[in-house]
């Protein structure tokens, strides 16, 4: 008699239900799913404006509809969470060293939410509002 | 020894009697100042001599006694009982496979370090004589939390990834590989790249950052991996856009 | 049996080890090196050195002085040829190390840097922050990666080796994975096991450091040198032994005792400046600060805790910005392990077994007296470190001595035939692996691994501690002779093949019983105190009768025989020591 290495099985499915980590990055992941629904949206906002007035306002007015401003709150939201875990690991990605002194994470992390609010305020310029 | 009782329900596996792994449970009398893996020793010693594990420093520096301590991947050395409750899961590191008890089989974890080529491929070449590469603090500094790795393979247990494809090169592997990368006495990077900047290698990496929570000395693969990614992303665009870059 | 062939066998894959098979393949790769070890290179116990490793570095330092420093500190039992040879070769090993990838800390321009140690004339030890001996052990496997001829068998225990017509022929081991029994056949073999510091109970030592090598060399007939020469390192956490490295000192920490005294002032290692001198305080040698600390609490003077005396380690001048830089385990260890940050409050220390400055009797070749059998770092007695060590030269000895190793064996294949008796290895194969299937046979004896290495650890605490007298050490000596009596009682719970750890571990008692005899014999004769080797009943150094090498040779069934070798002494002759401000002229 001799080895015989024993290989657990690993679930396919329910994997990420084991660890709260695992849940964690799976939502981090998941957040992709509405923002990139609603580049869709998006998208088909430009179609119909492309397609004329009318078509615009048929647009517009379904945007308005509850189901639509449900998505949007949906979509906001995971929108901000995408967007706050991935600037929360900017600093392990891309760390800055002055000297001997590396750069704190927070000030990388600051500088990425500086940078947003930047050029959310030059669009917002660029839009006119 | 103080009066508490913990009971510690072990993941037993004998491969020449046992088809599958099964628990058992061993109450164990502990001083307040014990880790998990003084307990243990109290089970081989005075309960069970056929209980199998690895173990030696007892300081957090060797890493053989890396275990699953009520699911998360630890070390049973640095593990306090004070922090744990009275009852406490003990199974062999996930993701690999068992060998005997909480003894898990390596020998893939050996050959990924390996295939890193994780040794100093020298800028210059210099005899002895000639004494020492110069390097500033500044420099030494760039790399060194990624020298600090132990092999204790916590972060192969934390992984899904790995989990899910054991191909995957993975985090400690790739974090050494970084380590020279980025020490300013390597030439090694593109000797490296064929098995770090491959699929295998840190693309396969999904950044799910369990390797660095779980991390007992503070490397942070999950950093190393995605700065590799950055840096190889750069390569390959300035290898298409600068023509003859590579030939 | 299963036979592997090689040409150079070594067992042991620690900084010794690994330094002799990248000497080999590097000065011939077509040499086939087999490096077995019991466990994973990486969980060697090289890994736990923290301080350093010495070799001159700086303007105002020379050979001279390591030598002097490396000879007094070892009360002149240092073989001279061999130390001059050591430090001449220190700073080129180390140098070599850089090249290979070394994380050492370094100065701002870009140079080494150096830290003071215990018991040296001017600051000599490189360093890799307080992770000396980590560094260099993954430096060394990740080095040895490079060398396709370097085969590693990882999990293999050695049990004999296999010694034909007075040479070495290679060596048995069990994979422990499968638990069968190899043959490895050699023309040149390398004990690298490091030390057997486990043989007592209170220790910085690992798990793994059961004397193995030593016990396998001596039963094979080569002598046990010096074994009553073992090392209490002054500063280890009470309760689990963990090393708080000399290297804390080095940066600047204080020992004091219950009443905040810096009590070494006491005890000739004065005067207390502020900031220790070099050789001075805490910066005197490790026996000194050992036996120091015992007149203390002989006094009263030390501070009682549930696991024994201790006194206080200060750090907290250094400030947190040092500790962190220079001492980051330190604080991490001592936080962990007894919940004290350093940069607060003082860290409780006690003197802990650390170091067998003995091992197998070993020339300045790292030859033994079997041909073709070699020995390096701790589990060797060259001997440099004489009557007790000076700390950090131990990581620079593996370096030294294992390259040699490698050096020595490389040269006894070019001259050796390649002819072997292959059916006087079988035959003593076949006897090793008896003994083994003995063990698992035997049964009703009642005896369990753990109850005799328990009393095995207790009376060498109490015979052959920090003081040892006649009556202590024939106690001792008696207990130990009825411990290895029961061992033959021994019963395997364990009776599986797939890594049982209960058979290693009674493979490693039986080498510790064995080691544990030679030491206590050999402590017994010795009838003088000299450096670590401290007895009341004969306080003071006698050079006339015991300015000699002891050598214990094993005698089956029976006490060691101790027979002795003069010195070797090229141009330092016996004086006093002398540290504290007596020292500086």
């Amino acid at each position: 008699m001799s080895r015989r290495p024993y290989i657990r099985p690993v679930s396919k499915v329910s994997w990420w239900l084991s660890q709260p980590r695992y849940i964690r990055y799976m939502a981090r992941e998941a957040s992709c799913i509405f923002i990139g629904a609603y580049s869709g949206v998006l998208v088909v906002g430009l179609i119909r404006l492309s397609q004329g007035a009318a078509a615009w306002g048929a647009f517009l007015e379904t945007l308005q509809s509850p189901v639509s401003i449900a998505f949007h709150l949906f979509a906001l939201a995971f929108a901000l969470y995408h967007t706050t875990t991935w600037f929360n690991v900017t600093p392990k990605a891309m760390p800055l060293q002055f000297g001997q002194t590396p750069v704190p994470g927070g000030a990388i992390i600051g500088a990425h939410y500086l940078g947003w609010i930047l050029v959310s305020g030059l669009i917002l310029f660029l839009v006119g509002v | 020894m103080s009066n508490r009782i913990v009971e510690l329900e072990i993941l037993r596996y004998n491969p020449e009697t046992d088809e599958e792994p099964k628990f058992q449970t061993f109450s164990v009398p502990c001083a307040e100042d014990w880790v998990v893996l003084d307990a243990i020793n109290y089970i081989k010693d005075e309960l069970d001599r056929t209980l199998s594990y690895r173990w030696s420093c007892h300081m957090a520096v060797c890493g053989s006694c890396g275990m699953m301590i009520n699911g998360e991947p630890m070390l049973s050395c640095k593990s306090f009982l004070r922090d744990l409750p009275d009852r406490i899961r003990v199974e062999p590191l996930t993701n690999f496979p068992i060998e005997r008890d909480l003894v898990v089989v390596m020998d893939d974890f050996m050959d990924k370090l390996d295939s890193v080529k994780p040794f100093l491929i020298p800028r210059e070449e210099k005899t002895v004589d000639e004494g020492e590469f110069l390097q500033t603090p500044a420099q030494l500094s760039k790399f060194k939390q990624y020298t600090l790795c132990i092999n204790c393979t916590l972060c192969y247990a934390a992984c899904p990834q790995y989990a899910h494809n054991e191909g995957f090169v993975g985090p400690a592997a790739l974090a050494l590989a970084h380590r020279y990368n980025l020490d300013s006495r390597d030439v090694g990077r593109s000797a490296r790249a064929d098995v770090v900047a491959s699929n295998a290698g840190i693309w396969e990496c999904s950044f799910v950052g369990a390797c660095s929570e779980v991390c007992p000395h503070g490397v942070d693969p999950a950093a190393a991996i995605q700065q590799t990614k950055i840096a190889s992303s750069v390569d390959y665009f300035r290898d298409m856009l600068i023509p003859g870059r590579r030939s | 049996m299963n036979i592997i062939k090689t040409d150079v066998l070594i067992i042991g894959a620690g900084g010794a080890g690994l330094r002799a098979a990248i000497a080999i393949a590097e000065l011939d790769p077509s040499i086939q090196v087999a490096l077995i070890s019991k466990v994973y290179p990486m969980r060697s116990h090289t890994v736990a050195a923290e301080g350093g490793a010495a070799g001159v570095a700086r303007e105002d330092d020379s050979f001279e002085n390591h030598f002097n420093d490396t000879v007094t500190g070892g009360d002149w039992m240092s073989d001279q040829d061999a130390v001059e040879f050591f430090v001449h070769e220190a700073p080129k090993e180390l140098t070599q190390m850089e090249h290979w990838g070394c994380p050492w800390s370094r100065k701002p321009d870009g140079h080494i840097a150096v830290r003071p140690f215990g018991g040296m004339k001017v600051e000599r030890t490189w360093y890799a922050a307080d992770k000396t001996g980590f560094h260099m052990l993954h430096t060394l496997f990740q080095t040895s990666l490079k060398f396709p001829s370097i085969q590693r068998f990882d999990e293999y225990y050695s049990t004999d080796l296999i010694v034909v017509d007075g040479c070495c022929r290679g060596a048995t081991a069990i994979e422990m994975r499968s638990g069968q029994m190899h043959t490895f056949s050699a023309r040149a073999v390398i004990i690298a096991t490091g030390g057997a510091g486990r043989i007592f109970p209170f220790t910085t030592n690992g798990a793994i450091k059961t004397g193995d090598g030593m016990a396998m060399a001596y039963r094979a007939g080569v002598a046990l040198k010096d074994m009553e020469f073992i090392q209490y390192h002054p500063t280890g956490l009470p309760g689990t032994g963990i090393l708080i490295t000399e290297g804390s000192r080095g940066e600047g920490g204080l020992l004091v005792n219950k009443d905040g005294y810096r009590y070494l002032q006491d005890y000739d290692l004065g005067p207390p400046d502020p900031s220790p001198r070099n050789k001075a305080m805490e910066l005197g040698p490790r026996d000194r600060l050992s036996q120091a600390f015992w007149h203390e609490q002989k006094k009263g003077r030390t501070i009682k805790t549930p696991h024994g005396d201790v006194v206080h380690l200060d750090l907290r001048h250094l400030g947190e910005k040092k500790i962190n830089e220079r001492l980051p385990m330190v604080r991490e260890l001592a936080t962990a392990y007894v919940g004290v940050d350093p940069v607060y409050e003082p860290i409780p220390v006690r003197p802990v077994i650390h170091y067998t400055m003995g091992g197998i009797d070993t020339d300045i070749n790292a030859a033994t007296s079997i041909d073709g059998l070699f020995a390096a770092g701790e589990c060797a007695c060259v001997s440099i470190n004489g009557a007790n060590r000076l700390g950090s030269n131990s990581l620079t000895e593996i370096l030294v001595f294992g390259a040699r190793a490698g050096q020595s064996a490389v040269q006894i294949l070019a001259a050796d035939s390649p002819q072997v008796d292959e059916a006087a290895i079988h035959e003593q194969a076949n006897a090793a692996k008896a003994r083994i299937a003995d063990l698992f046979l035997a049964s009703g004896g009642g005896e369990t691994v753990s109850g005799l290495r328990r009393e095995m650890n207790d009376t060498m605490e109490s015979g052959a501690g920090i003081y040892r007298t006649d009556a202590s050490l024939r106690e001792s000596s008696a207990v130990i002779k009825d411990i290895r009596r029961r061992f033959a009682d021994i019963e395997l719970q364990d009776k599986s093949n797939v890594y049982n750890t209960d058979l290693i571990q009674v493979l490693e008692l039986g080498a510790m019983i064995d080691v544990a005899q030679a030491l206590i014999i050999s402590a017994l004769e010795r009838k003088e105190s000299r450096g670590s080797h401290q007895r009341l009943d004969f306080t003071e150094r006698d050079d006339k009768s015991y300015l000699r090498h002891s050598l214990a040779s094993f005698v089956k069934g029976g006490d060691p025989e101790i027979s002795y070798r003069d010195v070797t002494i090229t141009r330092s002759q016996p004086g006093e020591r002398v540290y504290g401000g007596g020292e500086q002229k």
